[in-house]
Order: structure tokens, then sequence, then C-alpha cells
């Protein structure tokens, strides 16, 4: 079976400074990969080379098959790769429901004709991203939040806003970037089952990035680790927890 | 569809309504300002799609409103030239003499204006805020220039003998298709999608929103009710100039959207009414006090001190009346 | 369209355009130089620089209006050089706390707000100098007392007035002093660090007020030298003459290359040889080249031929 993403030998360099050193990733379709590493280790910057906001210096990310260098961020999320932000990014002055309606806006077949002069398929359309957010606000516990603006939500509910709105895209992958950062424990408990039930009931590749060991070893099947922008180790929770490498990198040198 | 038509035929029987008891019972200069707030109203809510919805800073609304007023002036005014070929004065009769004629002409004006708005949107898809800006800015200025060194149509001197087909009907006819088409635009998807560019471009991106698309088209749209305006403006006052589409021209436009609250439609009604009928009425006040230019001063105070203590504008983001208006218009049945 | 090479437009007369757009130029770097310090530190276009280049040109008519030299007098007074002098210091002074006290006054209430309140500000400073310029100086053109007499040299090739070389000169000298200001000196250090990062430059000791108030000031004066040296070599000042300049000077900053003196003057020169070589065909098309430049390089290259890129954190 091919990989849902592959990449091969992903390096990217900032000037002098090579932030990610020929990297090289597989995920299966329906795993839920965890990628962890110390601070300022090319996490975030891996990331931004799967969704198309950085392109890579050198080497090739694959999804479906399809080649993802060079293409832009709106041509990536076409292609089924959705993603949060580890700053929150969410459209402040929209309300809950309409941020995640934003999210559905890309399977529209609408003219910006039917929409100002109010054709049938203008509602129909309404009526469709509506549904579909309201449903994934629902799947993340935030419909009684609908009307709100979104920038009056409590942080935890943002976190979980934008899962819902990268969701509403129906991507086959999403990439989690830091869910649990400044969650408490009750609530980083609802996140790994909400990230469980992702994969599970909708039948989406999760892949997350995250410092919290606990949580990553919690609900992750596979998990590699990246330091200085190289892979240090790859495996499952139990392999991962007793290798040395990555005992060195976690408590050591810091 | 058939509502908002509906809403569109009443709205434009009621201009017609009121053009008649304005033109048979209000003074001649009180109803030439309630016909410059129309325009200005034309031109505020356009640019609010650009500056205010989408969030790319445009000062160069000027330069679409002279390419309006130009390309209708073109084909309603007799043009009179010296040419240089046969070195005798030449008129060129207008390709629409009639009144009939005056719509076409106006949609030509927009149509020309919404192309140069395409272009112009192209640089945006690079540049943001301030830059963008200026950008505009310099875009406004070579349309004045080229249009003055454009013989034809009077270059530096202007184009006197447009005929005075604007009036409170037309003019109130585009305000209502402004505002409702506006609206409409704004509660859909695209609305949102504008909004979302403007909150977090590249979070729009992520999620699949083609933001370069969506800015072009937002500057067209935007173009198209400027150039429209400026054909408006243009067979209101009867002769054009280059200056009178100069770049102060985009700064009270903008400072318009910015008094109401830019991003807010409502606001950018108001704002545009506001500025257009005070410096008339101050003119009374100026002459009183024998302070030439004081009005101008207070303008641009006004201005500085709104951005220190409330720059978001009387109405924020607001819409005024929210649901009344919810009421009246279709799109909002949906929700709840 | 434009009239080609062989319409009579010589070699020559390109060469002497060259000449003139250098001593255009000239000014446009010392306006220029305002908008890059400024911008560097702040982010901010100052669209109120344009209106203190031209009080700087009202800062010296006035004194010398007052000390009796008169444009009207046919009899063109000989002007002693310490007087001339003491307008260039004057104006240059008055400029400066103009330019502090629009910073402490409308620009700092917003330091923390959007950079477009900030800009929309800016545009209300500017607006409000003029027309203040206007109610007070009169919307008539003034004419400005002719100090030395005007006279053409003969430089190989060309022929220049004896104006523009001074203006040439009097820019170099300014453009390099700030320059060795700026590099050399522990306040022109000062200024660096804050336009490198203000957050780190406040940790580090340093007055940030001060520092962008010493800004501010210094380009200011350095604008006023701008004023005085053009209403001296084309003496016709307007209220309003500070705003096409200060669009141009601004052009010229982000050709050169925003936040970089020497990139200023690389870009003032830079347009003010093209606009008069442009001016050789067609006056008012020399009007759009500024215009022109500038969309090619917001388009082309942003950060300008001498300035630093950034990128966006994500």
């Amino acid at each position: 079976m091919t990989a849902l993403l592959e990449t091969s030998d992903l390096t990217i360099r900032f000037g002098g400074l090579t932030a990610v050193d020929t990297f090289n990733l597989s995920i299966q379709e329906g795993e839920l990969f965890g990628l962890i590493g110390p601070n300022g280790a090319g996490k975030t910057t891996v990331f931004n080379m799967l969704t198309g906001v950085y392109l890579p210096s050198e080497g090739t990310v694959h999804f479906r098959e399809k080649l993802i260098n060079g293409r832009n961020p709106v041509q990536v999320a076409r292609m089924g790769i959705s993603r949060t932000f580890q700053n929150i990014r969410l459209f402040d002055e929209l309300s809950v429901l309409e941020n995640a309606m934003t999210g559905a806006h890309q399977h529209s077949k609408l003219t910006i004709f039917d929409s100002l002069f109010r054709t049938p398929r203008h509602f129909r359309e309404e009526q469709r991203q509506r549904d579909r957010a309201y449903e994934l606000l629902e799947f993340m516990g935030l419909e009684d939040r609908a009307g709100l603006p979104a920038k009056q939500l409590p942080y935890g509910h943002r976190r979980k806003l934008e899962i819902a709105r990268a969701l509403a895209t129906e991507p086959k992958l999403i990439c989690l970037d830091e869910p649990a950062a400044g969650m408490n424990t009750g609530e980083k408990a609802e996140l790994s089952a909400l990230i469980r039930k992702i994969r599970d009931e909708l039948n989406v590749t999760v892949l997350v990035i995250e410092h919290d060991m606990k949580l990553v070893m919690g609900i992750c099947e596979k998990i590699q680790v990246l330091d200085y922008g190289k892979t240090i180790a790859l495996g499952t929770p139990g392999e991962i927890q007793n290798d040395p490498k990555v005992i060195e990198a976690y408590l050591g040198g810091d | 569809m058939a509502r908002l038509l509906g809403i569109l035929v009443a709205a434009i029987a009621v201009t017609f309504g009121a053009n008649w008891l304005l033109d048979s019972f209000v003074d001649e200069y009180v109803v030439r300002i309630i016909n410059l707030c129309g325009i200005s109203i034309i031109l505020a809510v356009s640019l609010n799609v650009i500056n205010g919805l989408c969030g790319q800073f445009s000062l160069g609304h000027a330069g679409f409103m002279a390419i309006g007023a130009y390309v209708s002036a073109y084909f309603t005014t007799t043009l009179r030239y010296f040419d240089e070929a046969a070195t005798k004065y030449v008129a060129i009769e207008p390709m629409f003499a009639s009144e009939w004629g005056f719509v076409p002409a106006l949609l030509a004006g927009g149509l020309v204006a919404a192309a140069a708005g395409a272009v112009v949107g192209i640089p945006t898809l690079r540049l943001k805020g301030d830059y963008l800006a200026i950008a505009t800015l310099g875009f406004g200025e070579i349309v004045t220039i080229m249009i003055t060194n454009f013989e034809k149509v009077g270059g530096a001197n202007g184009l006197p003998g447009l005929p005075p087909y604007s009036n409170t009907f037309w003019i109130f006819s585009f305000v209502v298709l402004v505002i409702m088409l506006s609206w409409t635009l704004q509660r859909s998807t695209f609305g949102r999608a504008l909004i979302a560019i403007r909150e977090n471009e590249l979070a729009a991106e992520v999620m699949g929103i083609p933001a370069s698309r969506l800015k072009v088209m937002a500057f067209i749209y935007g173009a198209f009710f400027a150039g429209v305006a400026g054909g408006l403006l243009g067979h209101l006052l009867q002769t054009i100039s280059p200056a009178t589409f100069n770049f102060m021209k985009s700064i009270e436009v903008v400072v318009m959207l910015v008094l109401g609250g830019l991003g807010s439609m409502t606001g950018a009604v108001v704002g545009a009414i506001v500025l257009t009928a005070l410096p008339e009425a101050l003119r009374d006040v100026e002459s009183g006090l024998g302070l030439p230019g004081i009005r101008m001063v207070v303008y641009s105070l006004v201005l500085i001190l709104l951005m220190i203590f409330r720059p978001q504008g009387i109405f924020g983001q607001k819409e005024l009346s929210l649901k009344l208006l919810a009421r009246l218009l279709p799109g909002k049945k949906g929700d709840k | 369209m434009l009239p080609l090479l062989d319409s009579g437009v010589t070699f020559e007369a390109i060469l002497q355009q060259v000449a003139n757009g250098v001593a255009k130029g000239s000014v446009y770097a010392l306006i220029a130089v305002g908008y890059t310090m400024v911008y560097g530190v702040l982010q901010l276009i100052n669209f109120a620089h344009g209106e203190v280049y031209m009080l700087g040109a009202y800062f010296s008519y006035y004194p010398a209006k007052w000390l009796g030299y008169l444009p009207e007098g046919s009899e063109k007074p000989k002007v002693p050089l310490l007087v001339i002098g003491g307008l260039f210091v004057g104006s240059m002074a008055a400029c400066a706390a103009i330019g502090m006290l629009i910073e402490r006054l409308a620009y700092r209430p917003l330091r923390n707000s959007s950079r477009l309140a900030a800009l929309i500000t800016a545009i209300g400073v500017s607006l409000l100098l003029q027309n203040g310029g206007q109610m007070l100086f009169g919307a008539d053109p003034k004419g400005f007392p002719q100090f030395v007499e005007q006279e053409s040299v003969n430089l190989g090739p060309v022929a220049l007035a004896n104006t523009k070389i001074v203006i040439i000169a009097v820019a170099a000298v300014m453009m390099t002093g700030l320059h060795l200001f700026v590099q050399k000196t522990k306040p022109g250090a000062a200024m660096r660090a804050c336009s490198f990062d203000m957050r780190t430059a406040r940790l580090m000791g340093i007055n940030v007020d001060r520092t962008i108030a010493l800004t501010f000031a210094m380009g200011s004066a350095m604008a006023a030298v701008g004023g005085v040296l053009v209403a001296m070599d084309q003496p016709r000042l307007t209220p309003l003459m500070g705003l096409l300049m200060g669009l141009k000077a601004f052009v010229a900053a982000v050709l050169g290359g925003i936040g970089s003196i020497p990139g200023a003057a690389l870009g003032g020169l830079l347009l003010g040889v093209a606009e008069s070589v442009v001016g050789t065909w067609s006056t008012t098309y020399s009007e759009a080249v500024a215009f022109v430049i500038l969309i090619l390089v917001l388009l082309v290259k942003p950060s300008g031929l001498l300035g630093k890129s950034g990128r966006e954190k994500v």
C-alpha cells in the first residue's frame, strides 16, 4: 500500500540556517501520527512545507501520489490537506458558525452572480454550508456558541473551533499544530478523545505536532521525533519512550 | 431573487417619486447637495467592499471615478479639440446623443473602470497595507496624468459641455443598486471569504479560499461602481477635469469610510452623507466667521482626533438596525 | 505618443537633462531620508513629511522678508553669506521642532494601534498642515528673494545654474553628514537599534521615545534644507508645494530601499534623472515617471535597491 503522505529528503534553508534537513516522513491512510521534538526542532516548518506555505529548498512531498512542492496553500487545501495553527488564526470578526462555514467555501460551485442576485443555487449552497458547519460544531461540542463572535470565545474553544473549521474543508489529512497548547488537564483529556473521534468517525488521517508527551503517547500509534531539523527516532509510543536518543534530546542539551 | 427584484422596483419607484417632488418643490441648491450625497454614498459603499470587507487599503478610488467619468462623457458629449494634423479645430458628435444613451454610457464607464480595477487588483496580490495604499495612490495619479495628456478630452483644461443627465432619479437608482448588491455580497459565502481574507489571509488560503482571485474581484466590483459614480458626477457637474479626480478625492472617500467605521456599510452611508453635507453647512459658518479655510482645517483635525480617540469610527464594523434590514432582505431566513 | 529619438533630441540635450536631474534628485534625496528614517523606526509612512518640506521653505521666506530682502525689489540685493546660513539653520530648527511636535501629538498616542490608523492620522496631519498653511500664508504663490544672482556655469558638455550646483553640493554634504551621524555616533546607534527591534532596544536601556523624537527632528531638518534650497532655486512657494514633492520623495525612498539612508540618496538621484530625461520629450509624462517607477519597484523588488527583505512568521 502506498502512503497517503510521503516526503523524501525534505530540506529547507533560511539564509545559512538549515531548519529542516533531509526529512523523511511516511503516513498511511487512517493513521494517527505524532511528530514531536523540542522547541525549535523544525516541526512547524515541516507543516509549512506540507501545506504549501513554504517552498522546500530540496526534496519532495507527495500526497496521494501527487507532488505538492510548488503548489500554493490554496491548491494544497483543495487537494485535501487542512491544518490548524500554533498561534491560533481565527477570523475574529466572524461568528463561530461563520468561521466554520468558511472552511466549506472551497466546495461551493457558486459564481459571484448567484450570490449578488440571490439565485436558488445561492440559497441551497448557504444551507449546505450552514448544515455542514453546524454538524462539525456539534462534533467539537461548540454548537451552543454558534452565534457568538469568534473573538469572544475562550481559549480552549478557540482551538476547537480552528479544528472544526479545518474539518469543514473535508480533508483527507488534517495537521494539528500543538492543539493542546495552553489547555488544562481536563481539556486535554477531552481533546485526546476528540482527536481519536476525528480519525475513527470522520475517517480523516491525523498528523499532530505536540509538546505534551503524555497526550501524544496516549493517542498516536506512530511517532517520529525531530531534533535540530533531523529525525532522531521513529516508532510506536513504547519504542520512543525507551529510545536513548529521544531521552537525550528532551532531558539533555536543552 | 423575486423578492430582491420587488424591493429594487419598489425602491426605484420611490426614487422616481422623490425626484419629481424634489424637482418641483425643493430649492435647487438643496437638491444638488442631496445628489452629491447620493454620489458619495455610491463611492463609499463600493470602496467599503475593497477597504472594509476585504481589508485591501486602496487610495485609488478617484482614479476609477475619473475613468468612468471620462468614458461616459466620451459617449454623451461633443468633443472639441485642435487637430494637429489638419491644423484646425474639429468637433466629434457624441455617439449617444439622447438621454436614452445615459445609462449605457454610465455602464460603459463602469465597465472600463472595472477593467482597470482588475489591473490594479493584480499588484494587491503582492502588496499589503501601506505599500498597497501608496501603490493604488500612484495608480490614481497615473490616470489623471494620462488624461491630462489626452487632448481629445480637453487635457489639463478639462472637458466642458457634458449634458445635464444626472438627476436624483438616476443617482439614487444606483445608490439603491449598490447598497443592495453590496448587502447581498456581504451576506454570502463570498462576503465571508472576503472578511476571512481581511482577518487572516494565510488562514483563509489554508482553508482553500482563493485569496488572490477574490481580492481582484473586490477591486473589480468597487471600481465598477466608482466608475458609474464618476459618470454620474460628471453629468451633474457638466464639466470635468483631471483635477476633479486628484488624490484628495480618494482620500475624501476613505475618510467617509473611516468616519462611519471601516467595514460597516451603514457606516459608509452615514459617513458619506455627513462628509458631503457638513462641509456645505460649514461654508456658511466660514463666511460668517470671516475665516476662509477654517472648514478644511476643522475637517483634518476631526480626522486626526477620530483616529486617536475612536479609530473604529461611528459604527465600528456593525450595521445599523440589523433586524429591520434582515426582515426586508432575503438571505437571512435560514439563520438560527 | 512620445516622439522618438530622431525628433531632434540630441545626446547633449539628454546629458544636460541628466545634470538637471541630479540637482532635482538631490532635493528628493534630502526629503526621502526623512521618510526612510521614520519608516525604518515606526513602519509609518509619514504623509505629513512633504508638508514639513513646505514649511521649511516658508520658514525661510518670512525671516528673509522681515529682514528686508523683498522679492519685489528691482535691484538684486547682495545678501551676506551669514544671513543665508542663518536662514538655513533657523528653518532647520523650526522644522525639527514641528516634526517632533507632530510625532508627540499625533503619532505617539497611536503607537500601539493599527498601522492603518497611524497611516490615516498621517494623512490627516498632512491635510491639516496644507489647509492650515493656506489659512496662514494664503493660497497665492510667494516669490522668494533672489539671494544669489543666477548664472550658468559650464561644466564640460553641460551647463548648470550656479544655484543647482549649490543644491547638489549642500545635499551631498548634508547626506554624508547624516550617514556618518547614524553610523558613527551613539544616538545614531540607538536609532539603528530601534529600527532593528524596538522592544529589544528598550530592554537594552535605550530611551525609545527620545530616539524616535530625534529621528523625526533629523528627518524634518533635512526636509527643511530641501525646502530652502528649492525656494532659492525656483522662487515660487505655495502651501500645496509639499504634496507632490512628498509623494515623489517617498517613491525615491521606496526605490532605494526603505530604511536605508544611502538608498534614499540613490533612489532620489535615480528618480530625478529619470524624470528629467523623460521631460526632454514630455513634461506632463515626466510627472508620471515617479508613479510608474513606484508600481514597478513594488511589484518586482518591494525591498528596493539597497533594502533588506523580511519574511512573515507563521
